[in-house]
């Protein structure tokens, strides 16, 4: 579902207000994307081009750390981010069959769904061990799952934020 | 606010210990939600609420209700404690929405101990 | 006409929960047949106040107290108390039984082992509010030191303190914090490593969560110590609340005039920056660190130069983790010999573990060093659940390995653990039973270092990847006895020229359960069989004829359609179209899918 936007003369001056922000700050590249990315739901190349230019770095540069990391998008995230934790707690208690119910849910890995509300991302431990299995929809996690209560979870995680 | 002198830094720490210990005069009673990642994971959230509402309905004055991070019982979560004002601290496990209601029922205004809830005392 | 009696009722929350409504209805109902309705009267009252009774009720003129009362008790009370005044016993309330006692904090065999240094005011204040951290010694560690003690002072006292890197190398803190202080230039940096990776490990988030202000005192001290005006805590983008608290402590302190200029009224200056990972493990390695600080690719570089003369932007960089840092305080408070009265000769103090996995309680505890993993796992963890058998504990996360229960009684120490093929790490315990397979734990802790290598090195990029294709093969079945050879041989290859940490650990979790549990691994290779039931392609489902009803509910749960009907209504998995995927076999209402 991507759509063509123009980078937006709003859009234009959020990034800048976020470079401001940042332009006292040695080193603020991965800050500057953070904040930009939570603003957008993903780095649109425009910015990453505006923050190329004013922090002096070429954007073979920027883009070579935004590939780096795993928390980065290049491309339109859903509307609220599913991180499913693959840490060792949670493998040994299951976590797989969580994705597998994902799956059956129609939820796939790095894709967003086709009504754009949810994507799903596996990632490595989010610190909840103790309550493992467990994931993240957006910034809270939910913990000791199971394939029946995460199917509950995310139909009534719909319903509440439709 | 002003940049802390060494004598300022001793004057908190007496106040807030009093009020810590609960000997201050003016003492109320007190709950505490434990609100780690796990805690919330494991709805303490949504006992906070419960509590809040429940203070409100019943408009208790002497009740402060703060939160702390995670004991380490994850196990049990959520957590809460409840300290009444010359009484013991008190950690509750499993508090659902509807458990924090029955503690405060009888616990905070009643000062009866829910003794089945109680995971340990002080 | 005056009543005969009056009946008080409490109606308190508690009673009410307890069945004060529909005692009071059946009340009611008997007053009435017998015919004294009109002369008792009912009043319910606000609570008594023996909530654990309720519900209870007083009648008077006697003023007969019953409690516990239960629709069905109604009748006796008014037959027997209204109509013939004799008191029913059964329902008083007992003389005080001997109350069985709560059990204090202590009695928990959570709680009675343990030493909470590190997490001495998490769970007990509020992390949000700056001078419950002040009440409980708060900020008077930095105090001491900025008024009484020279840096050399503060770090002879930590080098004293035998305290040594809880992120998981276990280097000495005094030591390092020396080099850094000797380190030539005026401009130098104190890190805080919260990017805690290690899949398992919880207890960086949990203090940061829990304690922020003991962080940064710890790291304030530490800037004083070496020389530095500038600290930054680098915390992973996974722990939003951690974020979230750190910065309003940061803040606080800012307020306060813990952080800025002229710390308490002194010529000391600090301040503190929050920096964000973004999802890469290896940036818990500290050049990879420094680097991703900087803004740029989280590589790591070779050794030396260190980062305590080489740091961020090429200054000396002293970098301790959080749990490290959180141990500071008190060891100032208190001096270094008490803190090293706890532990062993070479590990001293307390280390928090993270319990997790096949384990009665997850959590996290603090224990003096030296404790065995025997007291961790059965009496501070309380053992497997469901009656399972214990079969291993990986501790250290992906760089380190799976012991078995023949060495529970090791006690915990950096040296022990590391003689044993695993590392302390950052603490992470996670237990094992009879169900997981060691040979898919080794595959997933080599797929996750394998998907986190960071591409530099060949030792790493390659072997990892050459290492994980064996184990596929091995879980599939199709693995031999010389792939065994090249496994090992591969593993100390890639153990002794890796480039950084993460891949000189990756091996450890293959080469522990390759020396531990190498049955398995032969039973995979000859027998073709996964004994845990774990690796999908040695096993498969089928139903058991006899104990199918017939109900068809793993029929319609079935995601391929790989379940028929036969003849007489039995239903058949399909082993040709069967994914293995188990659905059939939690459904089943009947237990009668097997798993072989």
């Amino acid at each position: 579902m991507a759509v063509e936007l123009k980078f937006s003369e709003y859009a234009q001056k959020e990034v800048e207000k976020i470079l401001d922000r940042f332009a006292n700050s040695k080193g603020s590249l991965i800050m500057i994307l953070h904040a930009v990315q939570e603003k957008f739901g993903y780095l649109p190349r425009e910015a990453l081009e505006l923050i190329s230019e004013r922090l002096k770095v070429p954007l073979s540069e920027i883009y070579g750390v935004v590939t780096f990391y795993s928390f980065f998008r290049l491309e339109p995230q859903g509307k609220h981010v599913i991180r499913l934790c693959m840490g060792t707690a949670c493998y040994v208690k299951g976590a797989e069959d969580l994705l597998r119910t994902l799956e059956q849910m129609g939820l796939k890995e790095g894709k967003v769904t086709e009504d754009g509300f949810f994507s799903l991302d596996l990632v490595r431990c989010i610190g909840a061990c103790s309550m493992a299995p467990a994931l993240m929809i957006d910034d809270d996690v939910y913990g000791k799952l199971t394939p029946d209560k995460l199917r509950k979870l995310i139909e009534n995680f719909r319903k509440e934020h439709q | 606010m002003k940049k802390l002198t060494l004598e300022d830094l001793k004057k908190i720490k007496e106040k807030t210990q009093a009020e810590l210990e609960m000997r201050s005069p003016e003492g109320k009673d007190k709950i505490v939600v434990h609100m780690g990642t796990c805690g919330i994971a494991a709805g303490a959230r949504e006992t906070l609420l419960a509590i809040l509402d429940e203070i409100e309905k019943r408009g208790l004055k002497n009740v402060v209700v703060t939160q702390a991070g995670c004991i380490g019982l994850c196990e049990y979560e959520p957590l809460i404690s409840v300290q009444k004002v010359g009484g013991p601290k008190v950690l509750y496990k499993y508090v659902t929405p509807e458990k924090a209601r029955k503690i405060i029922a009888q616990h905070v205004v009643n000062g009866q101990v829910v003794s089945e809830d109680v995971l340990s005392t002080e | 006409m005056p009543e005969r009696a009056h009946i008080l009722l409490c109606a308190g929350a508690a009673c009410i929960s307890a069945g004060e409504e529909s005692f009071k209805s059946a009340l009611e109902r008997e007053l009435k047949e017998a015919g004294i309705y009109d002369e008792v009267k009912i009043i319910e009252t606000g609570c008594f106040g023996t909530c654990d009774l309720g519900p209870v009720m007083a009648i008077y003129p006697e003023g007969t107290f019953y409690v516990k009362l239960k629709p069905q008790d109604a009748k006796e009370i008014v037959n027997e108390h209204l109509l013939k005044g004799r008191i029913v016993e059964r329902l008083l309330v007992k003389e005080p039984e001997q109350k069985q006692a709560l059990p204090t904090i202590n009695d928990l065999p959570f709680f009675k082992n343990q030493v909470r240094i590190a997490l001495r005011n998490v769970g007990f204040i509020d992390p949000l509010n700056i001078e419950e951290y002040i009440a409980r010694d708060g900020y008077s560690a930095l105090a001491k030191v900025l008024t009484q003690m020279s840096p050399e002072d503060v770090i002879s006292e930590v080098k004293k303190s035998g305290l040594r890197g809880r992120g998981g190398a276990g280097f000495p803190t005094g030591l390092k914090w020396e080099l850094g202080r000797k380190a030539s230039g005026t401009e130098k940096y104190v890190v805080c490593n919260a990017d805690e990776g290690d899949p398992g490990a919880f207890m960086d988030r949990s203090i940061m969560e829990g304690d922020p202000h003991s962080v940064i005192e710890g790291m304030l001290i530490g800037g004083y110590a070496i020389g530095a005006k500038k600290g930054f805590v680098y915390i992973r983008a996974e722990y939003p609340l951690a974020i979230k608290r750190l910065t309003s402590a940061l803040e606080q302190a800012r307020n306060y005039g813990l952080l800025g200029d002229n710390i308490l009224g002194t010529d000391f200056s600090f301040d503190i920056e929050i920096r964000i990972g973004a999802g890469a493990f290896v940036c818990g390695e500290e050049t990879a660190l420094i680097a991703s600080i900087e803004g740029k690719r989280g590589m790591p570089r070779p050794r030396p130069p260190f980062p305590v003369n080489s740091g961020l932007w090429g200054k000396p960089t002293v970098i301790n983790n959080v749990e490290t840092w959180a141990n500071i305080p008190p060891i100032i408070i208190n001096g270094a010999d008490w803190f090293a009265s706890y532990g062993t000769e070479k590990s001293k103090g307390t280390k928090v573990f993270a319990l997790a996995g096949k384990i009665n309680m997850t959590g996290l505890i603090e224990v003096p060093m030296g404790i065995t993993l025997r007291e961790v796992v059965y009496n501070i963890g309380g053992g497997i659940p469901n009656g399972k058998k214990f079969k291993a504990v990986q501790i250290g996360g992906p760089a380190g390995g799976c012991i078995p229960a023949e060495y529970l009684d090791t006690p915990i120490d950096y040296e022990s653990i590391t003689a044993l093929g695993a590392i302390m790490g950052s603490g992470g315990l996670i237990v094992m039973d009879e169900d997981n397979c060691m040979v898919d734990v080794a595959k997933f802790f080599l797929s996750f270092t394998q998907d986190e290598s960071c591409g530099k090195c060949v030792p790493c990029r390659v072997g990892t990847k050459r290492m994980l294709e064996i184990l596929d093969k091995i879980t599939k079945g199709e693995g031999t006895e010389e792939d065994l050879v090249e496994l090992e041989q591969l593993a100390y290859t890639v153990r002794n020229t890796s480039l950084c940490g993460l891949g000189k650990g990756a091996p450890n979790p293959v080469l522990t359960t390759l020396k531990y549990f190498r049955d398995e691994y032969l039973a995979h290779i000859r027998d073709k069989k996964c004994p845990a039931k774990v690796c999908t392609a040695l096993i498969h489902y089928e139903v058991i004829r006899e104990e199918c009803r017939k109900c068809s509910i793993c029929f319609r749960n079935c995601p391929v359609g790989a379940i028929y009907k036969d003849e007489d209504g039995t239903y058949v998995i399909d082993q040709s179209k069967c994914t293995k995927c188990g659905i059939c076999f939690q459904v089943c209402p009947f237990k009668a899918i097997k798993k072989e």
